[in-house]
C-alpha cells in the first residue's frame, strides 16, 4: 500500500525551506529570497515528476502511504492523491512562485515573510493530500496562521481588523465542523474519509450518527442536517459563499498583494476541496434535502457578488469580488452535482461535465487571479502603493507591454474564448444547466456583469486621457516579463488545449459523480 | 526510586535553607539541579512503565493503629501527571532565574511545593494524600505573598482560604469514608473496592468532588485562581495553573469518583433539568468553559486573560470527567497535561518575559511598544503558547478537546453548543490579548522610536525553558498515543470498576 | 468502710512526695546558697534542681511501675495516669528551662516552688476519681498558678492578670463545690463510681441535671471553654510567660483528662442525647452546646486580634471546642485522641510562649505586627514558630493536623451513621479552616512582611533555642511518627479501662 513517501516529502520540503529560511538570519536579504525560490521550485519539480508519473486511468488514491498514528482515536497518517488533489498540488506549486516573486520588494522582516510563506505552502499541500480527517483537519487549520501573519504585519493600515475578522470567521467555521465530524466520529470510529464516504454512499452514516447521539429534541432528519450544516459552515466560509463572504474582500485588499495571491490562487481553493473531498461524498443526502437553499446561496454569491465587484474603486477590492464571483460558479456546479436524479444517464452526463468544470475553474481561477494580483503587485510597486479605480487613464501609452499582458489575464478572467477561464465556466454552464436550470440561468447575469466591471476596468485604467504623474511610469523589465512568460504561455496552452488538464482529472470528475449516492 | 522524587524535592529544599553562603548563581543551580534529577526519575519511570498498570513505589506500615500505610503507587494516569510536574518543575526554576530577593527561600517554598505535588500525585494511601495536598497549600501561601505583585497578600489569603476550605470538605469526606468502611485502612483501592451506601455516596460524593474541585477551579469556586495567578510570581503561576489545579483535577477523577461512583447515579428526580450531581458538574463545567473565556476576553491585565483562560480550560477537563467514558476521561488527563504545559507557558511570557521587563501588564500600555519589535522571542512564544492553548491542531490543546468534545458528544450532545462557542471565544481572547499586547501601534512602515530604555533582550534560561514548553506540547498534540498508552489501561484497572459498572 | 493503707499510699505516691522534696529543696537551696548569686545562675541551679527531681518521678512513673487503687478510687495509680503524669512532668520541666532566662522576678527559689507544687497539684488530679481528692488537688493547682500568674510585680498587667484569674477561678470554684455537694447529697458518696450507680439507680433527676451543668461550669472555666473563658486572655497577656506557657499546657492537659474522667465515669448513664429528634437531657447536650460556642467563639474572635497572647488565647478557646467533641464521643479512641490532641497542643503552645520570652523582650510588647520580618532577624526561631503555628492550624505533617484527624475520626467511629457527629466534624472542620486566616496573619507578619528599617539581628539564649528546637522537633516527629507516642496511649487507656 505505501508507495515511496513522495506526498510526504512534498508536504515536508516547504517547512524544511522555511526553517531554513529563519536559519538564515536578515543578514542577506536577496539571498532568502532566492533560497526561498529555490525551496518553492524543487516543489514544483517534485510536483511535475508526480504529475508525469500518475496513472491518468487508474481508480482511488495514489501515491498513498498509511502509517498508525494514534490507535486510542483510530487515527491514521493515511496521503494519496487523485486527479483532484494533483491538480490542486500543482496548482498551489505554480501559484507560490507567483507569490514569491509578487512579495521581492518586501523589505521588512524578508525571511519571516518567506517562511510564512514556505509554511502556507506545507499546509496547503497537506490539506490536498490529506485523507484522513484528523491530520487534513491540522494543515487546514494551521494555514490560518501563516495567512493571518501575512495579513497582520505586512498588511496596510487596516490589516489588524481585516486578519481579525479573517481569523474570527473562518475559526468559528473551522469550530464548527470540528464539531460535526466529532459526532461523525463517535458513531464511526473513524476519521477516514473514504470508509466516511463509503458509509454515507450505503446510507449508514447519518443514521448511525443520529442512533449515538440519542439527541430526542430534534428528529433524526435535522440532527442529519444540523451535523451537516456544522461541516458547511466551516467549508462555506473558506470558499467563500454568501453571506459568510464579508471577510474577504478587506483582507485580500489590506494584504499585501504577494500574500494575497496566495490567499486567493490557493487558499481559497482549500474550501472548494473541502466542498468536493469532504462534503459531496459524505453529505450527499443532506445537501439533496437542502439543495434549493444551497443553489440560492450559490446564485446571490454569484451575482452579488459581480455586483458589488462594478460599485469598487480599488483594483483589489474588484478582483476580490470577482474570486468570490467566480469560485460560485464552483459551488453552483458542485450544488448541482449534487442533485438527486435517479440514475438519468444524459444527466449523469452533464454531472460529468459539471464536475470537469469545476475542476478546471479552480484551477483557472487560481492561475487568472494570482496573475491579476501580480499585475496589481507591480502597479503598486511603480505606483507606491496607488492602485484606485479612477487614480489611473491612458496607461497603455506609458506602459503597453504591462498592459497588453495584464489584459490577456483580464480577458482570461471575463472567460473569453481561447483563454483558460472560458472553458471551464462553459463546462460548468453546459452540466448545470440541465440539471437546475432556473438557478444556472440566473448565475448567468453573474456573467453579464462580471464582463462589464472588467471591461470597465480595462477602459478606466488603460485607456482615456493619461495623467500627468503617470507620465514616466516604467513599463515591465526584463525579468518581470519572462516571469511572466510562462504564466501566460499556460493561460494559452490551457485555453487551447484544455485536455492537459481534463486528461488527467476526467477519471476522477466520473469517479467522484458516481460514487454520489443514488446519482 | 520514583519514590525519591519527593525525599529529593525535599532535601533539596532543606540543603538550600542551610547552605551557609549567599551565593545565589550556586541556589539556583542547586535548584535547578533537585528538578532535574526529579524529572529524570520521572522520565525514566514513564519509559519503564509502559503498560501503564499499577505498581507499587514503596508500600510499609505508618500509622499501625489506623491502618495508615506510606504507601505510594503510580499507574498511567498519576506517570503522566508526575511528568507533566518534572517538566513544568524544570522550567519554573528556568523562569525563576531573575529571583534575588530572598532567594533561597524562595526555592526552598518552590522546592516543597513541587515535592509535595509529586506526593499527592503518588499517594495512594488517602491519609497521606490528603498530607501532601495540604502540604501544598503553605508554600503556595508564601510563594505569593512574598514574591508577588498586584495585591498580592490579599491574592494569597484568598487562595489560601479558598483551598483550605476545600480540603476540609475533602478531609470530611476521607474521614467519613474512612469510619464508614470500619477505620480499617485508608488505602485507596480498599475504599474504592467497599461498598458504601447509595444514600451514603449521594452526599459524600459532591461533597469531596466540589472540595477538590475548588483547587480545580470549578466555577462558582474559581474566584480564587485569577486574583492568585495574577499576583503570584511567574513560577509559582506557572506551577499553580500548570500542576496545582491539577492536583484537584486528579483528586476529583482518583478520589472522589473511585470511591463514590454512584454519587454520580441519577437522583431520580429532575431539578432545573438536572437529574444527578453528574449533571450539575457537567453544566457548571461549561459554565466554567463560558464563563472564563468570555471573562478573559474584557481583561485589561494581561496575566488576568491568562488567569481566566485557566478556569476556562480547567472547565474542559472537568467536563470530561463528567462525560463518564473512557475517550472523555482519557481526554481529560491529557488536557491535564496539556494545560499544564500551556498555562505555564502563557504564565512564563506573560510574568517573566514580559512583565518584569516592561512592569506594566496593562494591555493597552503594552502597545505602545512595540513588543513584537521589542521582544520578538516574546511575540513569538506567545504566538505558539497562545494558538496551542485555544486549540490548534497539531499542539496538544487540540488533541485533549478532541478527545473530551468526542466524549461529550457522547453524554452531553445538548451542552456541546455551549462548549462551541466557549472554543470560538478562546480563540477570540487570545487574539485580543496577542493583538494588543504584541501586535498594535503603527504600521511597521512608521518609524519606531526606539524606547527610552531599551529592554533587556531574552535570556538564555528563558529560551531554553520556552523551548522545553513548546516542545512538548508538540509532543503531546502530535503523539497523543504515548500518552493514551498508559491511561487507557489505567482507566481500565479495578480502581475504576465503580465507575464503570456506572454506565460508562 | 475501708482502712487506708498507708504503705501503699506511700508506696503509690512516690512520684508526687518526690516532686514536693525537689521543690523544697530548690526552695532552699536557692534561699540558702544563691541569693547573691546572678539571676541566671539561679534559675539555672533551680531549675536543674527542679528538673532532677521531675526526671526521678518519672522513672517511678515508668511502665512496670506499682499500680494500684486507693479506697476504691480516692487515688488511683494505673498506666493511663502514668502516662499523663509523665506528660505533665515533661512539660514542667520544658516550662522551668524556658524561664532560666527571665528577668521578671528575684524569686527564683519561690517561682520554681510553685511550678513544682501545681505540678504536683495536677498529678494528685489526674490520679483521683474521688470528689473531694479532684477539688483538693485543683484548689492546689489553682492557688499555685494564680499567684504564677502575678509573679511581675512590677507590672500592673501581671497582677490585674491575677486577680481576674482569682475572681474567675473562685467563681467558678464555688460552682464547682455546688454541684459537687449536690451529687454528694445525692449519691451519699464521693466517689465517682458509685455515684454513677447512683445515677444509674433513678430515672434522670432535675438535681442530677443541676449538677452537671455546674460541673460544667467548673472544669469549662479551667479548660477555657467558652463561655467561662473570660479570664484567659487577660492572664494570657498579663502573665510573665513561663507562667503563662504553664497555664496554657500543663493546668490544660490535666483538667481536660480529669473533666473526662469525671463525666464519663461519674455521670455514666446520664448522656443524654443532642441530637434533634431524640433530644435527651444529660450532659452531652450540654458539651456540645459548650464545644460548638468554644469554636465559634474561639475562632471568631481570634481573627480580631492584634496581639499574638490573646490571638493564642482565644486560639485555645477554639481549642477546647474541638477537645470537648471526644467528650461527646466518650470512647476509648476519643479518649486516647483527647491525649494526643492536648499533649501536642501543649507542645506547640509551649513553644509559642518560649519564642515570645526572646521576642518580646527585645521588641518589648507582644504585637503580632511587631514580628515583621522575624524570619530575617531569627531565622532559627520563626522556622520554629512557622511550625508550632501550623500545627495549631492543623496542617500536615505536623502533629497538630494528626491530633485532628485522630479525633474526628474517633469521634465518628463511634456511630458512623449520626447525624449530629458529622455535623459537630464539618463544623469543626470547616472552623479549623477558618482557624488558618488568623494563623498565617502571625506568619505573614514574621515571614512576608519587611523588617522595621532599624531592626537588628535578635539575639536568643542557647539554651532557649535548644529547648524551643526540641518542642518543634517533638511537634514535627508526632505528626510525622504518631505511632510514637499513639500505641503507647491506646494500650494504657485500654489497660486502664475507661
Amino acid at each position: 500500500m505505501n508507495s515511496f513517501p513522495w506526498l510526504t516529502i512534498l508536504t515536508a520540503v516547504p517547512l524544511v525551506g522555511a526553517l531554513a529560511v529563519l536559519a538564515l538570519g536578515v543578514r542577506n536579504k536577496a539571498f532568502v529570497r532566492w533560497t526561498a525560490l529555490a525551496f518553492s521550485a524543487i516543489s514544483l519539480i517534485i510536483t511535475l515528476i508526480l504529475w508525469h508519473s500518475f496513472n491518468s486511468t487508474a481508480d482511488g488514491f495514489q501515491f498513498q502511504e498509511l502509517h498508525a498514528w494514534i490507535p486510542s482515536l483510530n487515527v491514521s497518517y493515511r496521503v494519496g492523491i487523485d486527479g483532484l488533489g494533483l491538480l490542486m498540488l500543482l496548482l498551489t506549486a505554480i501559484v507560490v512562485p507567483i507569490g514569491m516573486l509578487a512579495s521581492w520588494q518586501i523589505e521588512q522582516r524578508v525571511p519571516l515573510y518567506f517562511a510564512l510563506v514556505l509554511m502556507l505552502q506545507t499546509c496547503l499541500v497537506g490539506t490536498f493530500t490529506a485523507l484522513n480527517f484528523f491530520h487534513w483537519f491540522i494543515f487546514w487549520e494551521l494555514a490560518l496562521i501563516p495567512a493571518f501573519f501575512l495579513v497582520r504585519l505586512w498588511g496596510g493600515s487596516g490589516s489588524a481588523k481585516a486578519a481579525m475578522q479573517f481569523l474570527v470567521y473562518t475559526m468559528v467555521g473551522s469550530v464548527a465542523m470540528l464539531l460535526s465530524f466529532l459526532a461523525i466520529f463517535l458513531a464511526t470510529k473513524t476519521f477516514d474519509f473514504t470508509e466516511l464516504a463509503a458509509m454515507a454512499q450505503n446510507g449508514t452514516l447519518m443514521p448511525a450518527v443520529v442512533a449515538k447521539l440519542g439527541w430526542h429534541l430534534l428528529t433524526p432528519e435535522h440532527v442529519a442536517l444540523v451535523i451537516f450544516f456544522g461541516a458547511f459552515l466551516g467549508f462555506a466560509v473558506k470558499v467563500p459563499l454568501f453571506p459568510f463572504h464579508t471577510w474577504l474582500p478587506s483582507t485580500y485588499s489590506e494584504a499585501p498583494s504577494g500574500t494575497t495571491i496566495l490567499l486567493t490562487g490557493a487558499m481559497s481553493k482549500m474550501g472548494v476541496y473541502g466542498f468536493l473531498r469532504i462534503l459531496l461524498p459524505i453529505f450527499n443526502p443532506e445537501m439533496q434535502k437542502v439543495l434549493n437553499l444551497l443553489l440560492w446561496l450559490a446564485v446571490a454569491t454569484v451575482v452579488l457578488s459581480a455586483y458589488t465587484a462594478l460599485a469598487q474603486k480599488d483594483l483589489k477590492r474588484i478582483f476580490a469580488y470577482s474570486s468570490i464571483n467566480h469560485l460560485g460558479y464552483c459551488l453552483l456546479a458542485i450544488f448541482a452535482v449534487a442533485k438527486f436524479t435517479g440514475g438519468d444517464a444524459a444527466l449523469t452526463t452533464q454531472k460529468f461535465a459539471a464536475m470537469n468544470g469545476v475542476f478546471l475553474q479552480m484551477f483557472n481561477h487560481g492561475l487568472t487571479a494570482a496573475t491579476l494580483f501580480w499585475f496589481i503587485a507591480m502597479l503598486e510597486k511603480r505606483t507606491g502603493g496607488v492602485r484606485g479605480l479612477d487614480d489611473f487613464g491612458g496607461l497603455r501609452k506609458v506602459i503597453p507591454v504591462f498592459t497588453g499582458l495584464m489584459g490577456i489575464a483580464l480577458f482570461s478572467s471575463l472567460g473569453l474564448p481561447g483563454l483558460n477561464g472560458f472553458i471551464g465556466e462553459f463546462l460548468i454552464f453546459k452540466g448545470s444547466f440541465p440539471l437546475v436550470t432556473w438557478a444556472t440561468s440566473l448565475s448567468v447575469i453573474g456573467l453579464l456583469i462580471t464582463a462589464i466591471f472588467i471591461l470597465g476596468v480595462i477602459q478606466r485604467v488603460f485607456s482615456g486621457p493619461l495623467k500627468e504623474k503617470w507620465a514616466q511610469l516604467p513599463d515591465l523589465t526584463l525579468g518581470e516579463r519572462l516571469a511572466l512568460v510562462p504564466v501566460i504561455g499556460l493561460m494559452f496552452a490551457l485555453g487551447l488545449y484544455p485536455q492537459l488538464i481534463l486528461g488527467v482529472v476526467n477519471h476522477t470528475a466520473i469517479q467522484m459523480a458516481i460514487h454520489l449516492r443514488n446519482f | 526510586m520514583l519514590a525519591w522524587t519527593i525525599y529529593i524535592s525535599f532535601l533539596g529544599a532543606l540543603v538550600l535553607l542551610l547552605l551557609p553562603s549567599r551565593n545565589a548563581a550556586l541556589v539556583r543551580v542547586l535548584a535547578l539541579a533537585t528538578t532535574l534529577v526529579t524529572f529524570a526519575i520521572t522520565l525514566t519511570a514513564f519509559l519503564q512503565h509502559r503498560s501503564g498498570e499499577m505498581f507499587t513505589v514503596v508500600d510499609y506500615p505508618w500509622i499501625s493503629s489506623l491502618g495508615i500505610h506510606f504507601s505510594l503507587k503510580a499507574d498511567g494516569i498519576s506517570l503522566t501527571l508526575l511528568l507533566l510536574t518534572g517538566v513544568i518543575g524544570v522550567c519554573g526554576v528556568l523562569f525563576s532565574w531573575d529571583v534575588d530577593h530572598r532567594i533561597k527561600e524562595f526555592f526552598a517554598f518552590y522546592l516543597v511545593l513541587i515535592g509535595a505535588v509529586y506526593g499527592v500525585f503518588l499517594s495512594f494511601d488517602l491519609f497521606l494524600l490528603f498530607v501532601f495536598y495540604e502540604i501544598v497549600v503553605i508554600p503556595k501561601y508564601f510563594l505569593i505573598a512574598i514574591w508577588g505583585s498586584t495585591r498580592r497578600e490579599y491574592a494569597a489569603m484568598k487562595l489560601v482560604l479558598y483551598s483550605f476550605i476545600g480540603s476540609a470538605m475533602v478531609l470530611v469526606g476521607l474521614i467519613a469514608a474512612y469510619v464508614v468502611a470500619g477505620s480499617r485502612s485508608m488505602s485507596l483501592g480498599d475504599l474504592a473496592g467497599y461498598q458504601y451506601s447509595p444514600h451514603f455516596q449521594m452526599w459524600a460524593f459532591p461533597l469531596v468532588f466540589v472540595g477538590f474541585g475548588i483547587l480545580a477551579g470549578l466555577w462558582p469556586f474559581h474566584t480564587w485562581a485569577p486574583t492568585g495567578h495574577v499576583a503570584a510570581p511567574t513560577a509559582a503561576s506557572m506551577l499553580l495553573a500548570g500542576v496545582v489545579m491539577k492536583l484537584g483535577a486528579y483528586g476529583c477523577l482518583r478520589v472522589a469518583m473511585t470511591l463514590f461512583p454512584l454519587g454520580l447515579a441519577p437522583w431520580g428526580f429532575h431539578v432545573l433539568g438536572l437529574g444527578s450531581w453528574r449533571d450539575v458538574f457537567a453544566v457548571l463545567a461549561v459554565i466554567g468553559i463560558l464563563y472564563g473565556a468570555l471573562v478573559a476576553l474584557v481583561q485589561k491585565d494581561f496575566k488576568f486573560v491568562i488567569g481566566y483562560s485557566s478556569i476556562s480550560h480547567m472547565g474542559f477537563i472537568l467536563l470530561g470527567l463528567m462525560t463518564l467514558n473512557q475517550i472523555g476521561l482519557s481526554g481529560a488527563v491529557v488536557q491535564m497535561v496539556s494545560h499544564g504545559i500551556l498555562a505555564g507557558l502563557l504564565f512564563a511570557v506573560v510574568g517573566r518575559m514580559v512583565y518584569s521587563r516592561t512592569h506594566t501588564r496593562d494591555l493597552p500600555a503594552l502597545g505602545p511598544m512595540h513588543m513584537n519589535k521589542a521582544l520578538p522571542f516574546a511575540a513569538f512564544t506567545f504566538v505558539i503558547a497562545g494558538m496551542a492553548s485555544m486549540g490548534l491542531p497539531g499542539f496538544s490543546g487540540f488533541a485533549a478537546e478532541l478527545m473530551i468534545l468526542i466524549g461529550v458528544w457522547h453524554s452531553y450532545p445538548t451542552l456541546i453548543l455551549f462548549v462551541g462557542i466557549g472554543l470560538i471565544a478562546g480563540v477570540a481572547y487570545i487574539w485580543r490579548a496577542m493583538q494588543q499586547a504584541f501586535f498594535t501601534g503603527p504600521t511597521p512602515a512608521a518609524a519606531v522610536a526606539p524606547p527610552d530604555h531599551p529592554l533587556p533582550p531574552i535570556t538564555f534560561p528563558e529560551k531554553l525553558g520556552a523551548g522545553i514548553l513548546i516542545c512538548s506540547s508538540v509532543i503531546v498534540g502530535t503523539f497523543p498515543q504515548v500518552f493514551l498508552n498508559v491511561i487507557h489501561p489505567a482507566l481500565n484497572s479495578p480502581l475504576f470498576q465503580g465507575l464503570r459498572n456506572g454506565g460508562w | 468502710m475501708s482502712v487506708i493503707n498507708y504503705g501503699q499510699l506511700l508506696q503509690l505516691a512516690w512520684p508526687e512526695i518526690i516532686l514536693t522534696v525537689a521543690a523544697l529543696i530548690a526552695l532552699a537551696a536557692d534561699l540558702l546558697f544563691f541569693r547573691q548569686s546572678a539571676l541566671r545562675t539561679r534559675f539555672l541551679v533551680a531549675a536543674s534542681i527542679a528538673s532532677i527531681g521531675c526526671i526521678a518521678a518519672i522513672f517511678k512513673l515508668l511502665p512496670g511501675s506499682s499500680e494500684g487503687m486507693l479506697l476504691g478510687g480516692v487515688f488511683l495509680s494505673n498506666p493511663a495516669t502514668h502516662l499523663v503524669q509523665i506528660a505533665l512532668l515533661v512539660i514542667a520541666i520544658l516550662t522551668l528551662f524556658l524561664s532560666v532566662d527571665s528577668t521578671f522576678t528575684d524569686h527564683v527559689g519561690e517561682f520554681v516552688l510553685l511550678i513544682l507544687l501545681a505540678t504536683t497539684g495536677m498529678m494528685f488530679l489526674v490520679a483521683s476519681q474521688d470528689l473531694l481528692v479532684i477539688f483538693i488537688s485543683l484548689e492546689l493547682l489553682s492557688l499555685s498558678v494564680y499567684i504564677l500568674a502575678g509573679f511581675d510585680k512590677r507590672s500592673s498587667r501581671s497582677a490585674e492578670a491575677a486577680l481576674k484569674y482569682f475572681l474567675f477561678g473562685g467563681m467558678s470554684a464555688a460552682f464547682m463545690l455546688f454541684g459537687f455537694s449536690l451529687l454528694y447529697g445525692f449519691s451519699n458518696s464521693t466517689n465517682l463510681v458509685q455515684i454513677a450507680s447512683a445515677i444509674h439507680a433513678v430515672p434522670l433527676n432535675p438535681l442530677v441535671i443541676l449538677a452537671i451543668v455546674t460541673t460544667v461550669i467548673g472544669f469549662g472555666f479551667k479548660i477555657a471553654a467558652a463561655p467561662f473563658h473570660f479570664w484567659a486572655p487577660d492572664v494570657y497577656q498579663g502573665a510573665p510567660t513561663p507562667s503563662a506557657a504553664f497555664i496554657a499546657s500543663g493546668s490544660k492537659v490535666a483538667s481536660f483528662f480529669i473533666f473526662f474522667q469525671v463525666l464519663v465515669i461519674g455521670f455514666a448513664g446520664a448522656e443524654g442525647s443532642a441530637t434533634l429528634h431524640h433530644f435527651q437531657s444529660g450532659w452531652v447536650p450540654v458539651i456540645v452546646t459548650v464545644a460548638v460556642a468554644s469554636m465559634l467563639l474561639g475562632n471568631l474572635v481570634a481573627i480580631t486580634q492584634t496581639s499574638l497572647r490573646r490571638l493564642l488565647a482565644y486560639s485555645a478557646v477554639a481549642h477546647a471546642g474541638y477537645m470537648l467533641l471526644a467528650y461527646v464521643a466518650h470512647s476509648e479512641q476519643s479518649l486516647a485522641a483527647l491525649l494526643y490532641y492536648v499533649a501536642t497542643y501543649a507542645l506547640a503552645t509551649l513553644g509559642i510562649f518560649g519564642i515570645l520570652t526572646v521576642t518580646e523582650k527585645q521588641l518589648g510588647n507582644d504585637k503580632i505586627s511587631d514580628l515583621a520580618g522575624l524570619s530575617r532577624r531569627a531565622p532559627f526561631l520563626s522556622a520554629c514558630l512557622f511550625i508550632f503555628v501550623l500545627s495549631l492550624a492543623g496542617i500536615p505533617p505536623l502533629s497538630g493536623f494528626f491530633a485532628k484527624f485522630l479525633l474526628f475520626t474517633a469521634v465518628l467511629a463511634v456511630s458512623p451513621g449520626s447525624k449530629l457527629l458529622i455535623g459537630l466534624i464539618i463544623f469543626a472542620i470547616g472552623m479549623s479552616a477558618v482557624s488558618l486566616y488568623y494563623y498565617l496573619r502571625v506568619l505573614k507578619s514574621a515571614f512576608v512582611a519587611d523588617p522595621p528599617a532599624d531592626a537588628t539581628p535578635i539575639q536568643s539564649p542557647m539554651l532557649l533555642q535548644l529547648v524551643v528546637g526540641l518542642l518543634a522537633a517533638g511537634v514535627v516527629a508526632l505528626g510525622c511518627a504518631p505511632d510514637l507516642i499513639l500505641n503507647q496511649i491506646l494500650k494504657v487507656i485500654h489497660a486502664s479501662g475507661l
